[in-house]
This record gives C-alpha cells, sequence and structure tokens, in this order.
C-alpha cells in the first residue's frame, strides 16, 4: 500500500543570525498511511511543530522530500489537500463564527449557498450551531478550538494537521475534546491526522500511531503502534495496555533524551 | 486596545459573552466634559480676577511679579468673547458668528479635501510598504524626511506652483494632506504588517493569494490602526488648511480671520479667541465624525466592563 505521506531523509537547518546555525530535524524518514491518526511527541525543542510545518509546505526543507498523494508538499498546499489547527485557535476577530468557519471556502471560491451550507454543517459537527452570529471573544478557549476545527474541516481536506491543539486547555476540556475529535475523525471516512502533542496521555489515547522525537537535533527516535481497540472511550484510558504503552511512550522520550 | 484585543481574546471565559450597556458611560463621559469647561471657567475668570485684586502685580519676596496678562486689553472676560460672536467685525457688518461660520464651512471643505487625498495617498504608500520590502527601505525615509520640513516653509511653495500650473484652488488641500498622509502611512503600515504568524500561515495553507490576504486579513487587522491615524489626520488637516490658507491670499478662510485678528489683537482681544475657538471646535468635530465612523465600523471588540 503506497502511504499518503512519504518523508524520505529530510533534514532542516535554520540559519541563526550570528552563532551559527541549529539543526531542527535531523533524517526523518516516516511513511504515514491514509486514514491513521498519527501524533508526534517530543519535549519542548524537539522539531516536531517544525516538522509538521514542513509537511505542511509552511517551511522549506534543507534537504529531503516530502511527498504527498505522489505530489510534493508544495502542490499538495495548493490543492488544499491539508487542514491546520493551531494551539491558539487562530480565528479572526473581526468575524462571526460563522464567517470565520467560511473563511477558506470564501479563499476557494465556493459560492455562497455551498458556503452557508457547509459552514452550518460543520458547526453541528462540533455542535456549536446556536453560536454562529457570537464573536470569538465572546466564547471560551474550547469552544474557539472546536470552530478551528470546523474551520479546518470545512472544505474536506485529506489531511488534518494539528499543532498542539489542546495544549491551552484546562485538563477536563482537553479530554472532552480528545473524544469529540476521535468522533469526527471517525465520522470522516479516510482522514489522515498528524497531531503534535508533549501529552503521553492524550497521544496514546488518540493515535493508531506515535512517532517519538528526541530533540537537539530533533530524530525520529522510535515509532510505537498503539492497537488499543477503536471505538475509544473512557474506558480506555483504564485499560492495562493503556499504561503499558503509556510506558513504553514515557520509555522512548527518556531514552531520546539521554542518548 | 486592539492588542490587548487580540492578546487576551483566546482565553476569555464565556461568562463576558454580553456587552455592559453603553448608556451609563455615556452619561459619565458627558458629566466629565461639562466639569472640565467648568473648571475651565473657574480658572480662567478665576485668574483674570486675581490679577485685578491685586493691581496686576504680586509681590513675591523682594521681586513683583507683573500680572498685566491677565487684564482686559490682553485676556478678554469670557462673556466678552461670546459678546463678539454677536457683534460685527466691520462697521455695517454682519454679525461675527455668521462671517465665522461662512470662514468655517469654506476652511473645512478644503481640509476635507486635503485630509481625504492624504488619507488615499497615505493609505496607498503603507499598502506598497507592507508589500515590497525594498520600496519601504527606499522610500520609507524620505517619507519620515519629509514630515521634518516645517509646514510654513513648503506652503508658500506649493502655491507658486500650483498657481503655475493653473491649478491655484488645490494649493490649500495639497497643503493639508501634506500633513494628513504620514500618520495614515505609519499606523496602516504597522497594521497590514502586524498580523499574528499563525494568522498568517493559516492563509498560506489555504493557498491564498496575495491580494485575498490584503483583503482578507491585513486589512481588517489595520483598522483599528487606521482609525487611529485618521483621528490624528482629522485635526491636522484643519491646521494644515489654516496655514496653508496665508500664502494663498484666501479672503474668506479661517486663516485669514486668525492672521487680520492677531493684526488687531490690541483694539479688539475677544475677536481672536472667537476665532481661536471656532477653529477649535470644527477640528473636534472632524475627530468626532472619525470616531464615531470608528465606533460603527469595529463592531467586533471587546467592550470594556467597568
Amino acid at each position: 500500500m503506497t502511504p499518503i505521506i512519504s518523508i524520505q531523509n529530510l533534514t532542516k537547518r535554520f540559519q541563526g543570525s550570528d552563532s551559527g546555525s541549529v539543526l531542527a530535524l535531523d533524517n526523518i524518514n516516516l511513511d504515514i498511511q491514509k486514514g491513521e491518526f498519527i501524533s508526534l511527541i517530543g519535549p519542548s525543542g524537539c522539531g516536531k511543530s517544525t516538522l509538521l510545518r514542513v509537511i505542511a509546505d509552511l517551511i522549506q526543507p534543507t534537504s529531503g522530500t516530502v511527498t504527498v498523494n505522489d505530489k510534493s508538499a508544495a502542490q499538495a498546499r495548493k490543492d488544499r489537500d491539508y487542514g491546520m489547527v493551531f494551539q491558539n485557535a487562530t480565528l479572526y476577530d473581526w468575524r462571526s463564527i460563522l464567517k470565520n468557519v467560511q473563511l477558506p471556502l470564501e479563499i476557494m471560491n465556493y459560492p455562497k449557498p455551498e458556503r452557508d451550507r457547509r459552514a452550518r454543517e460543520m458547526l453541528k459537527l462540533v455542535e456549536l450551531s446556536e453560536f454562529e452570529d457570537k464573536y470569538p471573544w465572546q466564547l471560551s478557549g474550547g469552544m474557539q478550538q472546536r470552530v478551528s476545527i470546523a474551520r479546518a474541516l470545512s472544505f474536506e481536506p485529506q489531511i488534518l494537521l494539528m499543532d498542539e491543539p489542546f495544549g491551552a486547555l484546562d485538563e477536563m476540556t482537553r479530554e472532552r475534546m480528545n473524544n469529540e475529535l476521535l468522533k469526527i475523525w471517525k465520522t470522516i471516512e479516510g482522514m489522515t491526522v498528524i497531531f503534535v502533542t508533549h501529552s503521553i496521555a492524550e497521544a496514546v489515547y488518540l493515535s493508531t500511531r506515535v512517532a517519538v522525537l528526541s530533540p537537539r537535533p530533533g530524530r525520529l527516535s522510535e515509532i510505537i503502534d498503539i492497537p488499543l481497540p477503536q471505538p475509544r472511550s473512557s474506558e480506555t484510558r483504564e485499560m492495562e495496555d493503556f499504561f503499558h504503552l503509556s510506558t513504553r511512550v514515557r520509555n522512548a522520550l527518556r531514552f531520546g533524551v539521554e542518548s | 486596545m486592539a492588542e490587548s484585543v487580540r492578546d487576551t481574546a483566546p482565553i476569555l471565559p464565556a461568562t463576558r459573552a454580553d456587552n455592559p450597556p453603553p448608556d451609563r458611560t455615556n452619561i459619565k463621559t458627558i458629566l466629565t466634559m461639562l466639569l472640565l469647561i467648568v473648571l475651565i471657567v473657574l480658572f480662567w475668570e478665576g485668574a483674570k480676577s486675581f490679577g485685578k485684586s491685586n493691581g496686576y502685580k504680586l509681590a513675591v519676596g523682594d521681586s513683583t511679579i507683573d500680572l498685566s496678562i491677565f487684564n482686559d486689553t490682553k485676556l478678554p472676560h469670557l462673556p466678552a468673547i461670546i459678546e463678539a460672536f454677536f457683534q460685527p467685525a466691520q462697521r455695517n457688518g454682519p454679525p461675527l458668528y455668521q462671517t465665522l461660520i461662512n470662514y468655517s464651512i469654506f476652511t473645512l471643505g478644503e481640509a476635507l479635501f486635503g485630509f481625504g487625498l492624504g488619507g488615499i495617498l497615505g493609505f496607498l504608500l503603507a499598502v506598497v510598504f507592507a508589500h515590497s520590502s525594498l520600496m519601504q527601505r527606499g522610500v520609507l525615509p524620505y517619507v519620515i524626511a519629509s514630515q521634518t520640513i516645517p509646514i510654513l516653509a513648503i506652503a508658500p511653495m506649493v502655491v507658486i506652483w500650483m498657481r503655475n500650473i493653473g491649478q491655484g484652488g488645490l494649493a490649500v488641500p495639497i497643503i493639508a494632506a501634506y500633513l494628513t498622509f504620514f500618520p495614515v502611512t505609519i499606523y496602516t503600515l504597522r497594521g497590514l504588517t502586524d498580523v499574528p504568524a499563525t494568522s498568517l500561515e493559516l492563509m498560506h495553507s489555504y493557498a491564498a493569494t496575495k491580494a485575498q490576504i490584503l483583503w482578507k486579513l491585513r486589512l481588517p487587522n489595520a483598522l483599528p490602526h487606521i482609525f487611529t491615524a485618521l483621528k490624528i489626520s482629522a485635526t491636522a488637516s484643519i491646521v494644515g488648511a489654516i496655514i496653508g490658507e496665508l500664502p494663498s491670499g484666501i479672503q474668506n478662510g479661517l486663516g485669514i480671520a486668525l492672521l487680520n485678528f492677531t493684526q488687531f489683537y490690541n483694539q479688539s482681544p475677544p475677536r481672536l479667541w472667537a476665532a481661536i475657538f471656532t477653529s477649535a471646535l470644527i477640528g473636534m468635530m472632524l475627530f468626532g465624525a472619525m470616531a464615531l465612523l470608528e465606533r460603527f465600523v469595529i463592531r467586533w471588540q471587546v467592550k470594556e466592563s467597568d
């Protein structure tokens, strides 16, 4: 089976102004299959966000290639294959909630009735229909992030790229958001999710695979399969396998730091 | 103001979902303004009566301070200024207020023309600078340098040039525009470029064009900054028009009124003050119009709930 995303010999070096350069990513090789939910986990400064942005074609790699559906990452971006969700919801203050969800559809020149239909459908999916006329500041952090997910999904991208989307939320909200995200991922057939996080529990709970990165230079130290049964629920968190897998990820992280 | 909204918005709790009614704040503002006017009147008239009761001299230790600036030929009574509005400035002429209203309409027209001209020029420059760092580095220093040249030195040249090309009527608006475009350029440029990194990344992830990014992100992001600039420029355009009228030889504007009444100050101080208050009033009117427009256009901001 050909992977939807194939990353080969990827290296990213940031050129500093005076103190030389920093090797952010060192020879990353990773294949991601269609429909996977893969987490990139690692401590701060391991380059996981950089890797996500290189896949998204927001940052150019120093060497190596990213192939998406047999295309370059640049072509995939132009073809609107990517939906992005950032740590801060990045909603536009001057747009109502409905208008925020419609933003990508406006950029992509969807006709107005289609924009309205899709945006309302997406707001229903994230259960925020009654807030469509509100402005971002009138919503809580968790609600804002749900709007940003609705916005990312509105144009049905094949790949959802998420950069620590729930990192700023409290533990309770975060767990609820995890369940909602899994529900959405199940609803949309064949959607691939790449999820950056530094929470072990979150990575194990959500993912079909966890890629562990080690810092300075950013290297892929281990890829761990998460064969926990689907669909996942609060019982999943109490399974013995959940603890075993969490421990494996934790050890991989520790090993990466010490080596 | 705009910055603080952006910084706090993502973590604002949902409990602030409703705007507080603005009526009470408005009443407070009006009361504060009235109080300020009362204080100014008290201070003005108090200083005059203090000067008079001391024979316009104040002994401090061995030396005396001359208080003659408070006498009626140097600082008129406020009622005398109000009275001056209703008396003719020239023998058998119309009352002064009527003349000043006509002059104000003329000057305001020229100022508005210049304000529009400068606003558009300032905005276009900012858009060019925001998209080309080469232009910004190459041209912006000259834009800044242009503002260090006193308007008094430039105004007569503009008048001569415009008359030479047969467009003498454009001289005053151009001089007003010279004072207005600069704040618009600087503030708009800041608003267009000071965009959160992820907001821009979001646009790139949609493969948005530069025009789409300008229209849907940079411009709305710049609006609060643009209105700050417009409020500054509104008053500057009045100053520009008044100064521009002097070398233009315009006989029916506030500029000439201010100049004439300055020359005849010793004979009738209240007239100059009447003209000064009139100029200040139209400046405030233009400022107020911009503030009103701002409230109408920018409705998405967090309302302060104090």
